[in-house]
């Protein structure tokens, strides 16, 4: 299902509207993760109006390119994407976390175009890898394409999963890694350092591409680059921001997987207004 | 004589049977193809097998994105590393997700031998048994096996099938296998014993003694964990009033806990466990392993002669 393009203003301005969504949810549900949701905005927005070849009216078209978020815990901004491409109303994006709802505070089957359960993390590389495997398989054009964060690849099965996509020679699968540098008890290099990130990727067999994740050009770019690359698997390392578009949250660990109150929603959407 | 199989040569060859009819079916392994005998699948469909190496957790996850693509997933390793190095990804990726992924997991149980402890899964099946979406087959023998494998290939949902390393006897007039349905093979109204796995060979054995000295004792073979057939197992309680539980298995968590949950809710009687108590495994000879850690038949027919007062109270 083509999709008409938009320009690198236009997905700027749903990125901005996906971060407000982002906001109103997790005001509405109480708890949640805004600071990754936040800053992989861009790249998701991007992946989703630009990339992705799908069809939000029937999520399950066999030739759909795959995504899974491996980084499970920034699921509203799955939602918000998936309600802004589609694949379900608006107003169940004011569901989120509550009895019975089809968005889950982590991802379940249950949502329109989710194809698999996350939330502990380190899962989701092989999830891809064996979604890419099944393309090779039934020589698929269909493409994979999984969403990392930085704290997430401190997992051991992430190593594991990134050694096989490059000897099963994945090129079909781009992994997209949410590089914001926080996790949840203070900064990556404080807790666990993971860099030079390119350089253990490579050492892995991967092609690596380096962007801004908040440049909507540079995001296309890689996007685009990554479908050349013929015989990798590759990564894009997005250098984000952790609470990308609320001033009082960039950067601020704190934001890791706490709901915003009522004010600072409020600033917060004026922020992104 | 009795036949002596193993129950993965038996496993292997059904998979290629399998991978005949239906080009769905994917085989993976994580560096023990020649032990699991998935090796034998590879041979015939090096397309449709991929070894992982020593990495059972990207096995299991990536088995999860297989069968989210429509793909059935055989996967196989040793018990040890398919219930316990993995179980968060079983829970996660396979069990949550209700995916079409059977885990086949070989060299379960003390009976492994020489390797050792850190080789005899004897928590295999309460790891798996706590999972929702989760079925569970213990075949008795080499033809269950192949049952097994054929009922985990036709139902939809997530299997966790145990085998074991070494070769077993067949056991006779067992009848036809329905998953999820056990199989009575010896009526007795006096006690009944029910066994899974290997364990119901050595029942068989304790069995025939205990009729020697007039005791009429039930056995069951519960080659199906989940769903379990309660019904059996209560019919068993209220005409027996004593259950010996049998399993190659610590005694906490599997095949006697299953029972004991049923009985204690629905017709309390005694149940003596006989399975592994508090320990780990260690180096030995299946026979002697037997013996050592009293699975054996005079452990069971012991645990029924001892106990067979009681319920006469």
């Amino acid at each position: 299902m083509v999709n008409k393009l938009l320009t690198s203003a236009e997905l700027n301005v749903q990125a901005r509207q996906i971060r407000r969504l982002i906001i109103q949810m997790l005001l509405q549900a109480g708890s949640g993760h805004p600071g990754g949701s936040l800053s992989a905005a861009d790249l998701m927005t991007a992946l989703y109006f630009n990339v992705l070849r799908i069809n939000p009216v029937d999520p399950q078209w066999p030739e759909r390119d795959r995504f899974h978020m491996s980084k499970g815990h920034c699921c509203p901004l799955w939602y918000a994407v998936l309600a802004q491409r589609g694949y379900f109303a608006q107003e169940k994006l004011f569901t989120l976390r509550q009895l019975g709802s089809i968005l889950q505070g982590h991802p379940d089957r249950k949502t329109p175009g989710v194809e698999s359960a996350s939330g502990s993390l380190g899962q989701g590389l092989s999830v891809a890898l064996g979604m890419s495997l099944a393309a090779k398989m039934d020589k698929k054009d269909y493409r994979v394409y999984v969403l990392l964060g930085d704290g997430e690849i401190q997992e051991g099965n992430i190593w594991e999963a990134a050694m096989a996509c490059a000897h099963f020679s994945c090129s079909n699968l781009c992994a997209i890694l949410d590089f914001n540098g926080c996790q949840i008890d203070g900064r990556c290099e404080d807790i666990m350092g993971i860099e030079p990130l390119a350089a253990k990727w490579q050492a892995f067999g991967w092609h690596v591409i380096e962007i801004n994740g908040h440049d909507m050009q540079q995001i296309m770019a890689a996007y685009d680059q990554a479908r050349t690359i013929k015989d990798k698997p590759t990564i894009i390392i997005a250098r984000t921001v952790k609470g990308k578009g609320v001033s009082f949250m960039e950067g601020v660990v704190g934001f890791h997987g706490r709901a915003p109150t009522a004010e600072e929603a409020r600033k917060a959407l004026e922020e992104l207004a | 004589m009795v036949e002596q199989l193993y129950q993965r040569d038996v496993y292997g060859k059904t998979l290629v049977e399998l991978g005949a009819l239906d080009k769905n079916i994917v085989v993976l392994d994580a560096d023990l193809s020649s032990s699991t005998r998935t090796n034998l699948f590879a041979k015939q469909f090096p397309d449709r097998f991929f070894n992982f190496g020593v990495a059972e957790q990207n096995m299991m996850a990536a088995a999860a994105g297989l069968a989210s693509c429509g793909k059935t997933v055989f996967l196989s390793t040793f018990a040890a590393f398919a219930a316990g190095r993995a179980w968060d990804q079983v829970r996660v990726s396979i069990s949550y997700n209700n995916f079409n992924v059977k885990i086949v997991a070989t060299h379960a149980g003390i009976t492994v031998g020489p390797d050792g402890a850190s080789h005899q899964a004897l928590e295999d099946i309460a790891l798996m048994r706590v999972l929702a979406n989760m079925n569970i087959i213990v075949p008795v023998d080499a033809p269950q096996t192949k049952d097994a494998i054929m009922a985990a290939a036709q139902q939809a949902g997530p299997f966790y099938i145990r085998l074991g390393r070494a070769q077993v006897p067949t056991v006779e007039n067992k009848g036809e296998f329905k998953f999820g349905q056990a199989q009575l093979l010896v009526e007795g109204n006096d006690a009944a014993i029910i066994a899974c796995g290997i364990m119901v060979d050595q029942a068989y054995a304790a069995v025939k003694n205990l009729a020697v000295r007039g005791v009429q004792a039930r056995l069951i073979n519960m080659h199906t964990i989940r769903p379990l057939d309660s019904a059996i197992i209560l019919r068993a309680a209220q005409e027996t009033g004593l259950l010996v539980v049998c399993e190659e298995h610590n005694v906490i968590g599997g095949l006697a806990s299953s029972i004991d949950e049923v009985v204690a809710e629905h017709c309390p009687v005694k149940v003596i466990r006989v399975g592994v108590r508090n320990r780990f495994g260690q180096s030995g000879q299946p026979d002697e392993l037997l013996k050592e850690y009293k699975l054996s038949s005079a452990d069971i027919e012991n645990s029924v002669l001892t106990n067979l007062p009681l319920k006469k109270k």
